[in-house]
């Protein structure tokens, strides 16, 4: 859409290859179609559950048992995802903007083909490229993973509540779709290999993890699974899932409705024909690597969002990163994207902001003796009415001794935290200072104040 | 002789209590005078002031009262099947509020006895510059002298006395939160037609700029379902961002609250019934109206209680207008060793995060070898109607008056929070904007934010700018998606352009 401004003849291929249960969905990508969008709704759903237990201690009066209906909240959410599909068709055609159903792959030097749904093809050429195309979730590669397992590209169009469910993962993904699960109701378990949260800060991870587990969630630690088989069928049917210590001979075994698998995901970026123009990719992971101005080994192919190796898979640092790019190369413009200090909310059920080092990484780059940390736990207003979770909120700010106390890392775990964590990452590109935040006036009475 | 205290402070409230307690934090001699004179409705509290007791706390906890019943709404969109009509049922709230306000009374007597400050229940007046005189509910007398005195004795709501019946029959922000029966009948929410049941009026006429307490309670008594009525003599909000302001009473207006705009009371009366009869004038059409409510509340200000003080025998000086204290640059009075800090100052912001620091600063440079002021620029706030309104520096209207309107850009947006799409609510008053300067690097000059979570939203942004943020370095931040916050780090469209502000797409 940036590059249309500029007035150039620009077409956007896109194309969703069905999951393996046979779902797909509309042109906005993952976050608007199976990711971001989806997730928060349903999320909020969760929110909204907790608030009606809080609304009877604040005087509200009605049924004390209150049933969630999956079919009311599912419809809804993908109606409004599907207002977004429809927008961006309409925003790409009133931009002039080609758009294109279809598979795109590379088959010569600036030259693409794009297969259609019905397999009809044809032949692109451009001056440029940009590659865009994300990653999709990864299966365990065990028997019955295909067959009966379900993955988040499923769940936010199920069209029967998942009941009893396994989530597979300790992965931001994992963990907000459990918690947002057992907040509608579900009974609901995390297996974990390892740790939660890998690349988070352990601290915080740890008590989120604890908090999910105060308020109902079964966690299998240091298991992973290695048969899903079938009980019965249905919607849902029932499936009998077996899995092994991680640390010893232990085998366990676990009936479930519903095995959702959010262990990672991968680049979609092995079948666009990338070894016919040249484009490095690391074989491992299957990432692009580029420069700091999004270019591929190839000059005339660019790439951004979740492919790129190395870089934060989060949509503003897509978009951000997309439209630099285009500006650059049609506008004159100078500014490169800006990796450093994106700030990022996991959305689980108590709320997790952060921005720039986690406590782990801050140690590692400047040492112990270098870093100062400040801490407080808090409790929230609005839930002192209700009596809820008493010093389960938690604020951190990691300072650079070295540096005026600069702030390095900026941490909170509790409601809202995104909208807390934005203006203190706005804070943070400014060079904020422990002596600048002390010197700030809270607002009163409000979390962020802390 | 010698002082007995070497810190005296009167008044037992926000900038008191932070002063008391950081001054023994240096291992001084520290006492505090808290006494609270019942409202004519003979309401009283605790130890804590303002904010604790009839203010920030009871404010927000009621305010989320109404929000969790939007909440019950949306959450039906959302798969919750709840049995209609709801019920709110005032007593359980305000139980639920008054004790927890309780509980933190307790916690501040606990914590002065802790730091080993000496608290006393009386009501304070000056003998003489180092000696305080103090008066317990039975007439009991002690007197007390210190070194340093701070005057913390915050504002009580003015009455409109030229009103007749304004004293006898109408309450205040200090009884609202205390009353045990609901201030209205309460009539059912959702359903269609709603009756006109006799609620609540509440008359705002304020001089000054202040946090308006008044539109709060509105909205949150709106929300829990009583029929409310707000009477305003001019406009509301006043000192506020205008623009801002008629947005947040124009989605009160469509949230349920009527307003009676440019009409000015002149009389209550009780009727046989226990209603109230409120005679007005309406300004526009030159006609003079009345109308029958269960609860007339009054919001026209508030007002220090300086005259039991006895300021005069000491020669502290006050503004002869407001009877606020004049303080300097380092909360002190005219009279050496008196100082002041609160909602009693002139000049300053009647905020509790301004009165904390100021009098944890005064402490810290009487006691702590500190010489660090107070700054009282962009201090964040927040109005917690039922659409939240959070700003951070200047209104758009002082920032033209400062720097002239071709000096400055404003950018803007109106913007739909993802919560409310499949809720189906109505964004219509949901906008933002920043006042940057035009040339230079683009410092930013005020940020003003009209959506849910306002508060929390704006926090971080007024540490930036206390950074001295500009428009390009907020460019860089990338948002947190799906955020409301997110959508400031995004604001691109200006005034001046005269586009169309509407965000779209994801």
């Amino acid at each position: 859409q940036e590059a249309a401004k500029y007035e150039k003849k620009v077409m956007v291929l896109d194309f969703v290859m069905p999951t393996p249960l046979g779902n797909s969905w509309g042109l906005g990508g993952t976050c608007v179609n199976v990711g971001c969008i989806p997730k928060k709704l349903m999320h909020q759903a969760a929110l909204l559950g907790q608030a009606l237990q809080d609304s009877h201690k604040y005087g509200w009066q009605f049924t004390e048992e209150v049933k969630h209906n999956w079919m009311t909240m599912t419809e809804s959410v993908q109606n409004y995802i599907g207002s977004l599909n429809w927008g961006y068709r309409v925003s790409l055609r009133e931009k002039n903007v080609t758009y294109e159903n279809a598979y795109g792959e590379f088959v010569g030097p600036h030259t693409v083909k794009a297969t259609n749904k019905r397999g009809v093809e044809k032949l692109y050429t451009a001056e440029r490229f940009l590659i865009a195309t994300g990653e999709r979730p990864r299966y365990l590669g065990i028997p019955g993973d295909n067959k009966y397992c379900i993955s988040s590209d499923d769940l936010f169009s199920l069209p029967y509540c998942p009941g009893k469910t396994l989530v597979v993962g300790a992965s931001y993904v994992a963990l907000e779709c459990a918690g947002f699960l057992a907040g509608l109701g579900l009974d609901v378990t995390v297996m974990v290999r390892s740790i939660l949260l890998r690349g988070f800060d352990q601290d915080i991870a740890n008590k989120i993890g604890e908090y999910m587990e105060e308020h109902g969630i079964n966690f299998i630690r240091e298991f992973v699974p290695i048969k899903v088989e079938q009980i019965e069928e249905g919607t849902p049917g029932r499936l009998k899932v077996t899995a092994k210590s991680t640390t010893g001979n232990q085998i366990i075994e676990g009936e479930y409705n519903t095995v959702l698998l959010a262990i990672g995901r991968d680049a979609c970026t092995r079948k666009i024909g990338l070894d016919k123009v040249g484009v490095k990719i690391n074989e491992k992971t299957g990432k692009i690597p580029v420069n700091d101005e999004e270019q591929t080994n190839v000059p005339y192919i660019y790439a951004v969002g979740d492919i790129l190796q190395d870089k934060l898979e989060l949509t503003p640092v897509a978009i951000q990163a997309g439209r630099l790019l285009v500006q650059r190369l049609y506008g004159g413009a100078t500014t490169k994207c800006d990796y450093v200090n994106v700030p990022t909310t996991v959305f689980t059920p108590l709320e997790y902001g952060a921005c720039g080092y986690s406590e782990e990484t801050a140690v590692e780059k400047f040492g112990e003796e270098n870093i100062e940390v400040y801490h407080s736990h808090f409790w929230p207003l609005e839930w002192t009415v209700p009596s809820r979770d008493n010093n389960k909120c938690y604020a951190k700010i990691i300072c650079n001794i070295q540096d005026k106390e600069r702030v390095i890392g900026f941490h909170v775990l509790g409601p809202s935290a995104g909208e807390i964590t934005q203006g203190f990452a706005a804070a943070m590109k400014c060079g904020l200072t422990k002596e600048q935040l002390d010197s700030t006036i809270g607002i009163h009475p409000v979390c962020a104040e802390v | 002789g010698r002082n007995e205290y070497d810190l005296l402070v009167i008044g037992g409230g926000s900038g008191g209590l932070a002063c008391a307690k950081e001054a023994a934090q240096f291992g001084r001699k520290v006492a505090v005078l808290d006494y609270v004179e019942p409202s004519p409705q003979g309401t009283k509290w605790g130890l804590g002031g303002t904010c604790v007791n009839v203010g920030c706390i009871p404010k927000k906890l009621m305010h989320q009262a109404a929000l969790l019943g939007s909440a019950l709404k949306d959450a039906q969109h959302y798969g919750w099947n709840i049995a209609q009509p709801l019920h709110h049922t005032w007593s359980v709230m305000a139980q639920a509020v008054q004790n927890y306000v309780k509980s933190l009374n307790w916690g501040h007597r606990v914590q002065l006895q802790d730091k080993k400050v000496k608290y006393f229940n009386m009501k304070g007046s000056f003998s003489d510059p180092h000696t305080i005189r103090g008066l317990t509910k039975a007439g009991k007398e002690t007197i007390v002298t210190a070194e340093n005195i701070v005057i913390a004795t915050g504002g009580r709501p003015k009455y409109p006395t030229h009103i007749a019946g304004a004293l006898e029959y109408g309450i205040t922000s200090d009884d609202l939160f205390w009353l045990k029966e609901s201030p209205g009948k309460t009539p059912l929410v959702y359903y269609p037609s709603i009756l006109h049941l006799y609620g609540i009026i509440i008359y705002i006429s304020l001089a000054d700029a202040s946090p308006d307490v008044s539109l709060e309670c509105a909205g949150f008594l709106t929300g829990i379902g009583l029929d409310t009525t707000v009477m305003m003599r001019s406009i509301p909000l006043r000192g506020f961002d205008q623009q801002m302001a008629s947005l947040v009473t124009e989605h009160m207006e469509s949230y349920g609250t009527k307003f009676l705009k440019r009409c000015f009371p002149t009389k209550v009366e009780k009727l046989e019934s226990n209603r109230l009869q409120v005679t007005w004038k309406n300004t526009d059409l030159g006609t003079e109206e009345t109308d029958s409510f269960d609860t007339v509340m009054w919001a026209v200000g508030r007002a220090p209680d300086t005259e039991t003080l006895n300021l005069k025998t000491v020669g502290v000086k006050t503004n002869s207008e407001t009877g606020k204290i004049i303080v300097d640059a380092s909360e002190a009075t005219s009279v050496p060793h008196i100082y002041a800090v609160g909602d009693i100052t002139e000049g300053r912001p009647e905020l509790t995060p301004t009165a904390i620091a100021a009098g944890k600063l005064l402490a810290r440079r009487l006691f702590g070898q500190s010489s660090e002021l107070m700054d009282y620029d962009n201090v964040p706030t927040t109005v917690f109607t039922p659409l939240e309104y959070g700003c951070v520096g200047l209104s758009e209207e002082a920032a033209v008056q400062c720097y002239g309107s071709d000096n400055i850009e404003v950018y803007h947006a109106y913007y739909k929070p993802l919560e409310f799409t499949v809720a189906e609510r109505d964004t219509s008053q949901c906008y933002m904007k920043m006042v940057c300067l035009r040339e230079g690097e683009q410092r930013i000059l005020g940020l003003h934010f009209i959506g849910p979570n306002a508060g929390e939203v704006i926090q971080g942004f007024a540490l930036g700018i206390k950074c001295g943020a500009t428009y390009p370095q907020l460019m860089k931040t990338i948002g947190i998606h799906p955020t409301c916050a997110e959508e400031i780090t995004k604001l691109h469209i200006t005034k001046r352009s005269g586009l169309d502000a509407t965000v779209t797409g994801c």
